[in-house]
Parts: structure tokens; C-alpha cells; sequence
């Protein structure tokens, strides 16, 4: 498995069409255009690494993403069926998707401010429901692609170029959120932990109902500028240092989980979902129509 | 579990098994429930909404009446999502619906520009009521006739349908289902909340009457197809739904003909644009729906469209009886325009009058197309209160020069 981190431009590594994983990619699109030690591209990674271990044909995938560096990640560079939408709706439009398609598998992919700031009714909606989407949501702790905003999961405290003095709003705790509203699984990882990362998509992705995995993600050109962090080490650093695993978290106090990023798997359940309750409702109708 | 594998078709079986759910063949509905029978003959098989007066009656039916057909009915969190599952389910191959009204419309318009700009087949009900804002939710308006057309920023086209009658609620979201997969794009049922709570009677169209436009594929193997490439003289691309192996991309940034982005090209944003613009704008001929009555010999005329028609044909028909030479243009295709049918009356007729439920939206459009020897009025009339007969034989028997009639406003 070849899942790098490099702090230099990976120009060459889209040249490697041997790579085992290279089949998975829209070869026109590459080289990706994330930036110079992005997270996205480790994300990207993990992700084909658990479809590849999954032998989930890419035929049998719908990827739906947002707006935002991370909805880039599948779109366009995953080749599958890939409906890029407007800005906070990937949920939304998924919910259609499966709805209507539900042999297929519907993966969403996109960022804290997509997903968990414009997009947040649809997110505790989906969860809700547990329709039977994978959600990946990639958190940056700012609006990367407009150049580095505060977004709601920006540490408080934190400079970001909306908030140059300091950020006095409270992050939103979104893998706990959803956990909250009613998802059949619920993990956190950063990409420091590639491995249990990839291990943890691949489970989302198998796992009947709504899974969702926050995905914390360096971003050292716009977010780390302000905070003076500007290259992708200076994050897996500080991801490797200020990650617990939720076991351990679970024995602390709330003081002394801040500033602390807790890993692992927050919730698993077996609640049915809802597109095959949605069904068993037509099969009912149907029985005494006639 | 069901779910169309491709794309959904309209065989007699299937047609006959809707009929047996609608029921009678006559029968006596609000114009908000014969919009979900058109829809369900149309091969409807998803509808996502969010309750809203005075369109809910659309979404209530087909939460009763979808499942028994095998569909699937979503009650969204909101008209952003609904409109968004809309275009979600449309790729999924099926024929897909929402129905809301003015508030719920402003919400949608981001994502009726990216069904635009994605050519997504759906058909959107939109029940006006009184605005803006939250307004008069139970009055019926004709307020959203120019947000229909320029409600989403950027240049593009949309397709819309002005019934004024039940039995026409369901003819016009059954032709606007066919309507979308023949353009590949939106298309826009403008009902008011008169026109969609009054009750008339309707009749079921017969099979052998409903046309039925089944989504056209692509007949190229998916290594050679290109979603978002023009084929032929109709401009409308075949669409390759997905899980169906064509792993096609879809997005709402500007897009080369494989769909993959291309953001900074002038002349492929052009190409683009231009295309998704004439699709419609070519078929404006076969787009052009009217009803035209007395026009042979009018002097004066009246254009108008939705439940304003009603009283204003029976305007015209008084002012026949005393002798006045009066004719009646009704709108049903809104939008593309019908430019040519108004530019030919304005030529023959002095005067035309506008009567509107709105603070004059139309008007303007008309004003553009007849020549100055044609005096153009607008007749307001809001708060929800359609206009009177005699409100209109008056309007179209006044000079413009003349003093305004008292309470109405000269736009």
C-alpha cells in the first residue's frame, strides 16, 4: 500500500499507472490541483485503498460531493457515476440518488463548510432518517478553496482571515452531532492515522444504514497561513500529539478534552434505514391495492 | 426492492394499473390533485416536498397514491432539499417531481439553475400564492412569472406552463414530464392557489391519447459517449442515467462535452451556454402553446393566462355582444415566449390589454415585441383578488390617454 504524504508536488505520481490503485482515477484530470501538503490527496488515497479492499466495482458507485476543496476528491478525479452539486446539498441530491437507485452504493464526500455549515439541516435530516448513504466529511477547520475563512469547525481562539483577531465561536462537534441524530455509524480520524482511516472507510462503506466518518484534514496553505503551521507536517504533528483515541477520552474530563481530537468509533448501531422501510410501505399498498 | 434499472416507460399495462388507483375516469378534483394525476400518468415515479399552502394538496395526494403504485414519495426538510433529492432521483433514471409555492420556489432557484446547467430532467409544480415573502399564503397570485424565468443567477432557458383549469392541472404536468426528457431540462407548472383548490371536473385522458417521451440514451459504448455533447440538430444531448456503467460526470461548473470542468475558457463557457440556451430557443415554434379566440377581425385585444383568462374571455365575449371588436390571446406556453403569436396580434390590434395578478410581469415582455402603433396596458390586480369581468371590458374600451380607472395603477 502506497499511500504517501509528501510535502512536495507529486508530479510523478500520476505517471505511475501501474499503481494498483491508478485504475479507480479520471486519468485526464490528473495531476490533482490540491495544494502543496493538502490533506485531500491522503484522503483520496485511503478512499480507493477501501473500495479496492471492498472489490466494490466503481460501476456500482454514485459519488455525490458539494462545494469545496474536499468535494474535489471524487470529483472529478474518483471514476465513478459522480454528481458534483451545488454548495451544502450533496446530502440532499444523494437522498434522491438512493432513493431511486438503491442497489447502488451512494458515497458522499465533501467539507466541514458543505457539509456541517450550510449544508447542517441536511446532515441531521440524512442522519435521522438513516438513509443508507456513507458520508465522508472532510474537516479542514476552515473555508479552504475561498482562501481561508473561519468555518464551524474552526478551533475557538483561531485566526483564520475572517476572524483576524482571534475566532470566538465554539467549533461544532459534527461526528457527535450525527451520532446524536440517529446514524447507524459514526467515526473520527485524522490523516495522520491513514491506516485505521482507510480501515474506517471501508467499514462506512459496507456498514446498512448512515455512516459517517469525519475526516480531519490539514489545510497548511489557507488555514495554516494564519495560524502560522505551513506545511502538512506541522499538522500530522499536531494531529499525532493532540489525538486520543475515545476509549481513553471517554475517562476525561471536558476540560481536559479540549484542544484534544478524539478518534475512534463514537457509535455503531442496527437500526434499519429508511429507504427499505420507505419500500416495505409500497409492498404493503400493494398487497391490498387490488 | 424496486427501482427502475434504466429509464421508466408508459406501456398499457402500467397505464391501466395508475387508472385503477386514480379510479373513476370522471370525476370532480382540486387543481392541486389533478397535477399529481397528470404527473402519475406521466410515469411519475418520485416526488420529494416540503408542505407549503397552496400546494400541499399535490404532495398529500401522491403520499397516498405513490406507494400503491410502486414509487417513492420523500417528504424533504425543506424546498432546497426537495428540489435537490428532484434532480438526485432524475439521475437515478426516474421521472421526478416537486410542487411548492412562491417561498418555497425562492428557495429552489440555485438548484433549478443547476438542473439547467446539468440538463436534469424535473418538473416543478408551483402553486403561486401572494408575495413577496411570506405574503397572503392562502391568495392566489400570478407574482413568480418573471422569477420562473430570471429566478437563478446566470444566462439560461427554462420551459413554462400556465393551465387555468383542473382538467388542464393534469394535461400540463403530464405534457411537462414529456417536455423535460424531450429538452433535458426543467420545466415549470405555473398554477395559482385558485387555479389549484377550485374544483372542476376532469377526465383521465385515454392511453392512446397521452404521448409519452421516453429519456433517450446514449447508443455509443460508455469509452466513446459524452454526456453533455449535442448529437444532432436538437442540441439535446442522449442521457446516460446513472448505474448504467457510463460513469458519467455531472456538474454545475462550466463543462467540456465529456462534463469534466473547464472554469477559466471563455469559449467553452460560450459554447456551453449558447447550447443550453438555443435547445430551447430553436423549438420556440414547438414550444408555443395559446388558445385564440375573436382575433379575426379584433381591434382590441386582451393577453392574458392562468384563472385571469377565465373572467377575461367572458369580458370579451360581453363586448362581442355590444359590438365591439374585442379578441382574447391566452398564454399557456409562458416561457420560452410566445413572441411571435404576440408580435403578430400586436400589429393588428390598437390596443392591448394586460391583466395580471401581479404589478405587471408580462406586460413588459409584450410591451418589447408590438410596435408603437399598438398601445400596450397593464390591469393589476393583487392582494389575491381576481380581476372582474367588468374590470377588464373596461380596461380594453379605455383610450390609455384617458384618466386611469379609480383604485388601479397604471404600470
Amino acid at each position: 500500500m502506497k499511500l504517501s504524504q509528501t510535502e512536495t508536488p507529486p508530479e510523478d505520481c500520476c505517471e505511475d499507472s501501474n499503481h494498483r490503485l491508478h485504475k479507480y482515477l479520471r486519468q485526464e484530470t490528473l495531476p490533482t490541483t490540491f495544494c502543496v501538503g493538502c490533506g485531500c490527496g491522503t484522503v483520496l488515497g485511503a478512499f480507493a485503498q477501501a473500495v479496492d479492499e471492498l472489490s466494490l466495482p466503481p460501476e456500482e458507485i454514485v459519488m455525490v460531493t458539494g462545494i469545496g476543496c474536499s468535494s474535489w476528491i471524487p470529483s472529478p478525479y474518483f471514476k465513478a457515476d459522480t454528481l458534483h452539486t451545488t454548495h451544502g446539498r450533496a446530502l440532499a441530491f444523494a437522498t434522491g440518488v438512493k432513493v431511486m437507485l438503491p442497489r447502488m452504493k451512494v458515497i458522499v464526500i465533501a467539507g466541514d463548510g458543505d457539509i456541517a455549515g450550510i449544508g447542517g439541516n441536511h446532515l441531521i435530516h440524512a442522519a435521522r432518517r438513516n438513509i443508507d448513504l456513507t458520508v465522508f466529511m472532510v474537516n479542514n477547520w476552515n473555508y479552504g478553496m475561498t482562501g481561508g475563512q473561519m468555518s464551524p469547525t474552526t478551533p475557538q481562539g483561531a485566526l483564520t482571515t475572517t476572524s483576524p483577531y482571534h475566532n470566538v465561536e465554539p467549533p461544532l462537534k459534527a461526528a457527535e452531532l450525527v451520532a446524536a441524530a440517529g446514524a447507524n455509524y459514526v467515526s473520527r480520524w485524522t490523516t495522520y492515522h491513514v491506516f485505521p482511516l482507510a480501515e474506517a472507510m471501508q467499514y462506512a462503506i459496507s456498514k446498512k444504514g448512515f455512516s459517517f466518518v469525519e475526516i480531519i484534514a490539514q489545510c497548511p496553505v489557507s488555514y495554516g497561513k494564519m495560524v502560522n503551521m505551513r506545511s502538512g507536517s506541522d499538522f500530522l504533528n499536531l494531529y499525532r500529539d493532540t489525538s486520543i483515541r475515545i476509549e481513553q477520552a471517554r475517562e476525561l474530563s471536558e476540560e481536559e478534552l479540549v484542544d484534544k481530537i478524539v478518534v475512534g468509533k463514537l457509535v455503531e448501531r442496527d437500526a434499519e434505514e429508511y429507504v427499505t422501510k420507505l419500500y416495505q410501505v409500497n409492498s404493503e399498498q400493494s398487497a391490498h391495492k387490488e | 426492492m424496486p427501482g427502475p434499472a434504466g429509464v421508466v416507460q408508459m406501456d398499457k399495462a402500467s397505464y391501466e394499473q395508475i387508472c385503477r388507483i386514480l379510479g373513476e375516469k370522471r370525476s370532480f378534483l382540486q387543481g392541486d390533485v389533478a397535477c399529481a394525476y397528470g404527473a402519475l400518468l406521466a410515469g411519475c415515479d418520485f416526488f420529494a416536498g416540503y408542505p407549503i399552502t397552496p400546494a400541499t394538496e399535490t404532495a398529500e395526494t401522491l403520499a397516498r397514491l405513490m406507494p400503491r403504485l410502486g414509487g417513492a414519495f420523500v417528504q424533504m426538510e425543506d424546498e432546497i432539499a426537495s428540489i435537490a433529492a428532484v434532480i438526485g432521483a432524475s439521475w437515478a433514471g426516474s421521472r421526478s417531481l416537486t410542487a411548492t409555492s412562491g417561498p418555497g420556489f425562492s428557495l429552489m432557484q440555485e438548484n433549478i439553475g443547476y438542473a439547467c446547467m446539468s440538463e436534469t430532467p424535473c418538473v416543478i409544480v408551483n402553486v403561486q400564492r401572494s408575495g413577496p415573502s411570506t405574503g397572503q399564503p392562502t391568495e392566489p397570485a400570478q407574482g413568480d412569472m418573471m422569477q420562473t424565468r430570471w429566478g437563478s443567477h446566470g444566462d439560461y432557458e427554462i420551459i413554462a406552463l400556465a393551465p387555468n383549469s383542473v382538467q388542464e392541472c393534469l394535461d400540463m404536468t403530464l405534457l411537462a414530464f414529456n417536455l423535460a426528457e424531450e429538452y433535458r431540462n426543467p420545466v415549470v407548472v405555473l398554477t395559482d392557489g385558485e387555479v389549484g383548490h377550485m374544483r372542476e371536473k376532469v377526465i383521465l385522458p385515454e392511453y392512446d391519447e397521452i404521448a409519452f417521451t421516453a429519456r433517450r440514451q446514449p447508443t455509443v459504448a460508455p469509452a466513446d459517449y459524452l454526456p453533455f455533447q449535442s448529437v444532432d440538430e436538437s442540441l439535446v444531448p442522449p442521457m446516460a442515467t446513472f448505474g448504467t456503467a457510463y460513469r458519467t460526470y455531472v456538474t454545475g461548473l462550466t463543462h467540456k462535452e465529456s462534463g469534466l470542468p473547464t472554469t477559466d475558457d471563455a469559449v467553452a463557457h460560450t459554447r456551453l451556454i449558447t447550447r443550453l440556451v438555443e435547445k430551447i430557443t430553436r423549438h420556440r415554434v414547438e414550444l408555443t402553446r395559446v388558445e385564440e379566440q375573436f382575433l379575426d377581425d379584433a381591434e382590441v385585444a386582451v393577453i392574458v393566462y392562468g384563472i385571469t383568462s377565465r373572467v377575461a374571455l367572458n369580458a370579451v365575449r360581453t363586448l362581442r355582444q355590444q359590438g365591439v371588436k374585442a379578441g382574447y390571446l391566452r398564454l399557456i406556453g409562458i416561457w420560452p415566449f410566445p413572441e411571435e403569436k404576440v408580435r403578430q396580434l400586436g400589429e393588428r390590434v390598437s390596443r392591448i390589454i394586460v391583466p395580471e395578478m401581479n404589478l405587471g410581469q408580462l406586460v413588459h415582455r409584450i410591451r418589447e415585441l408590438v410596435p408603437d402603433s399598438c398601445q400596450v396596458s397593464a390591469l393589476p390586480s393583487i392582494g389575491g383578488r381576481v380581476h372582474l369581468p367588468a374590470e377588464i371590458s373596461s380596461a380594453l374600451m379605455t383610450d390609455r390617454k384617458s384618466p386611469e380607472p379609480e383604485g388601479q395603477h397604471h404600470v
